[in-house]
């Protein structure tokens, strides 16, 4: 990668308090984002990858959240060193968010085209802040800008409700667009055009996004570089297709394994997610991993340069690394392509499920509705397309 | 493939009258399911497949009867379910299950699992706990959770493990029928295959028959047996899922598919997405109602024209008929009041090219944005409203069959049928 990152991530890792003990949601997670440049960060609900972007201009709540160690460098200034009255000036304005539910980020009592136009006034004193909302709301392709404009959220479509988000998010014309499974709740028609109207903003006004999904098909449409996130730590990285068309760590196979409907046979993940309060040691995927060995029980592994078969000849591909021990220098990563090791740790009590059981980190009483601050802001799995 | 279908459904209407005043005057009608057949088989698995709003789910609560259907008939097991009442109702309720899209709605939260998915055993007259809980235990091991499981609060569960236990409590009268509504759509794609296995085991285990509504082609594509295409309330397209996958005879279909991501196996660049929102069911667009968004809707028969450019002159004449004309607002988006400047915009808001490659296109949409500048929005839609007419807003396409087990409603393949009896 040529030229400064405008983002730089390095070594973050962040804890929550909760009545079950800390818990720590990142673990010395680093990454970059280049100007103009998407990159994806991949992983399952309670992965951390929504906690990873949103403690960039620290929306996380502290406590009971707070950032242990690491740095986040945006545009040469330390975030996690600034003032609350700093990353006001940058939130929203120089690093813009978009979340998954467009319903929760517009005002039901405003019209959309007000929204907008006070995004604008709040970043600058603008006379003119309502034609430019509406020309914003023409550049996200809502029909008939001016009449969009003087309507209610409830009388919009999930779809355009989403592309009003976007709209208001890109008034200040930020520099690094945060995107938070921005299309999970839409059907897959809608998706498809979201995903293209991020692509030609991202395009015409060489904006870097951070594309926070579990969806491994949608970052196949977005991505340039993909980092693989699993229970809070980095699984793999590197550039899109590399990614996707030969995963190196035996968690991204397994991923593209689990999508539906390529033709061939769909395979569950196994096993469950672990407990966040009490984590396995050694690699945190090894209780799942059908070539787990003794090491990867016992030493966590480091980022490894992926030195893959179709690259034989030549060096590491540059920023292309596997977490896994069939990359270091005691093994060959061409095992990962023949038999299975039986993981033991499988016939626990947890049987297949497969999923992150909620008890072990939901605290609060039989009523959970409130947002209670001990609460892990673990993802929320997506709601209604 | 002789055997009597389970669920069979004829001519399915759903209208939602639109009421104004107090004499509640019908201003208009909701056609959210419009004429809609099909059969579901015992043991087979149907997958219902459309965007948001194109009327789905309606059929689901219809075929339930939990709604009354506006016309048509809903035959299951050979019966009339328009005829139940009481317990014959009530009969019928057991033997078909619903199970939702959002776990979180399904159950009350002040009641334990067992609880909740030992309810409709209690609805259903069986008094004694005991044998409830040792149902309720069996089933939620059925489902990859434990015995002990019973005793602890949905909160407590993740939302792939709630959908499991919503699939646990939909199974505990034994049903012969599960109406599905995007029971995945929810979950982490990750989540959502281990959730579909157990499906299908279930399935096998319980002998059931599966009315699969989904808005995801690929769920459906791994899923399903047989896919109806629904479209603004109408069926597009019917077949064996791998059929349809291979060769979609519907460009809705195709565009349903073109909308799953891919994972880089895709060649050249990704397709354009279809544009707009289905549109509204009160006010359904006259003959194929896809013709609005169709991507391969049928020129006139002398036009002359690129496909594309086809396609956004016709946007333009559909945009100017459904909504007026504003001078101020293209004024603005250019930048300039001149007619010059106007005209350029007028084109290039829709993407009409400079000059069309056909002189007769080209005089139409010239004289139409003369005359929309000049104010008269009447004489441009006039003269588009000539030029450009689309034999698919004539004709409302009837099912044709693709072969023995398929059939599409798209002109294009009426078209076909016809020069192959020629």
């Amino acid at each position: 990668m040529t030229g400064d990152a405008l983002l730089s991530v390095e070594d973050l890792t962040v804890e929550f308090d909760t009545t079950q003990g800390t818990i720590r949601a990142i673990e010395e997670v680093t990454f970059a984002v280049h100007p103009g440049e998407t990159v994806c960060l991949v992983g399952e609900s309670g992965s951390g990858k929504t906690v990873a972007g949103e403690t960039l201009t620290r929306l996380i709540p502290t406590p009971p959240g707070r950032v242990v160690d690491g740095s986040v460098t945006f545009d040469g200034q330390d975030l996690t060193a600034a003032s609350e009255r700093e990353l006001r000036s940058i939130r929203g304005n120089r690093i813009a968010h978009v979340f998954q539910n467009p319903q929760n980020a517009l005002d039901p009592a405003y019209t959309v085209g007000d929204q907008v136009a006070e995004t604008i006034e709040l970043h600058r004193d603008d006379p003119n802040a309502h034609e430019r909302a509406i020309e914003l709301l023409d550049r996200v392709d809502l029909p008939r800008p001016a009449t969009a404009a003087g309507k209610y959220p409830h009388e919009l479509s999930g779809g355009v409700k989403q592309r009003v988000v976007i709209a208001a998010a890109l008034a200040a014309d930020p520099d690094l667009l945060i995107a938070d499974e921005p299309t999970t709740a839409l059907d897959v028609v809608t998706q498809a055009q979201i995903l293209r109207l991020l692509a030609d903003l991202q395009a015409e006004r060489d904006l870097s996004v951070l594309f926070v999904t579990h969806d491994l098909g949608v970052v196949s449409e977005v991505a340039d570089r993909v980092v693989v996130v699993y229970a809070g730590r980095v699984m793999e990285r590197g550039p899109v297709e590399d990614v996707l068309e030969d995963p190196a760590h035996p968690y991204t196979r397994a991923l593209i394994a689990s999508l539906p409907g390529r033709g061939e046979s769909m395979e569950p993940l196994r096993g469950s997610f672990p407990d966040p309060v009490d984590r396995p040691d050694g690699c945190l995927f090894h209780p799942r991993c059908p070539h787990a060995v003794e090491e990867c029980r016992e030493t966590v592994p480091p980022e490894h340069d992926v030195l893959r078969s179709r690259y034989a000849g030549e060096s590491a591909t540059p920023n292309r690394s596997a977490a896994c021990v069939y990359y270091g220098e005691n093994h060959d990563s061409a095992e990962l392509d023949r038999g299975e090791h039986d993981p033991d740790d499988l016939d626990g009590e947890d049987r297949a499920t497969g999923e992150p059981d909620a008890e072990d980190h939901d605290t609060t009483g039989p009523d959970a509705e409130d947002h209670d601050a001990t609460e892990i802001p673990a993802e929320r799995e997506g709601d209604s397309p | 493939m002789t055997e009597a279908p389970l669920l069979s459904v004829r001519n399915l209407k759903q209208h939602y009258p639109v009421t104004k005043g107090l004499l509640g005057r019908e201003v208009e009608r909701v056609r959210a399911v419009d004429g809609v057949d099909f059969d579901l088989r015992p043991g087979e698995t149907l997958g219902l497949v459309g965007e948001s709003g194109c009327g789905k789910s309606t059929v689901a609560e219809t075929t339930l009867r939990l709604e009354d259907p506006t016309d048509g008939a809903i035959r299951f097991d050979g019966e009339d379910v328009a005829g139940y009442e009481g317990d014959a109702l009530k009969e019928y309720r057991r033997r078909v299950q619903l199970v939702f899209q959002d776990p979180n709605a399904t159950f009350d939260p002040r009641m334990s699992v067992g609880e909740a998915v030992g309810e409709p055993l209690l609805i259903h007259g069986m008094g004694d706990p005991d044998r409830r809980r040792a149902i309720v235990e069996d089933l939620l091991e059925r489902v990859g959770l434990s015995a002990g499981d019973a005793d602890r609060y949905p909160h407590e569960f993740s939302g792939g493990q709630k959908q499991r236990i919503a699939l646990a409590r939909s199974l505990v009268l034994d049903p012969d029928l599960l109406v599905a509504d995007e029971p995945v759509s929810g979950l982490d794609v990750s989540v959502q295959a281990s959730v579909l296995e157990l499906m299908g085991d279930l399935q096998e285990t319980f002998d059931l028959s599966i009315l699969f509504i989904s808005h995801d082609m690929s769920v459906v594509r791994e899923f399903c047996d047989r896919v109806a295409v629904m479209y603004l309330g109408e069926i597009v397209e019917r077949g064996p899922v791998e059929a349809v996958f291979e060769d979609p005879q519907h460009p809705y279909t195709r565009a349903l598919m073109d909308a799953i991501p891919d994972l880089g196996t895709r060649d050249g660049p990704p397709p354009e997405p279809l544009s707009g929102d289905v549109p509204d069911p009160a006010d359904p667009p006259d003959g194929c109602r896809f013709h609005t968004r169709c991507p391969a809707v049928i020129p006139p028969e002398d036009l002359d024209l690129d496909r594309a450019v086809w396609r956004a002159v016709y946007d333009f004449r559909l945009a100017l008929e459904r909504h007026s004309f504003d001078r101020e607002a293209l004024a603005e988006r250019v930048g300039a009041t001149d007619d010059e400047t106007l005209r350029t915009g007028a084109r290039e808001t829709f993407d009409v090219p400079a000059e069309l490659s056909d002189p007769d296109a080209e005089s139409a949409v010239s004289t139409a944005i003369d005359a929309l500048l000049a104010g008269d929005e009447e004489a441009a839609v006039d003269r588009l409203g000539a030029a450009f007419v689309s034999p698919c807003e004539r004709t409302e396409p009837k099912p044709v069959g693709v072969d023995r087990k398929r059939d599409a409603a798209c002109l294009r393949l009426e078209d076909r049928v016809e020069v192959e009896a020629d």
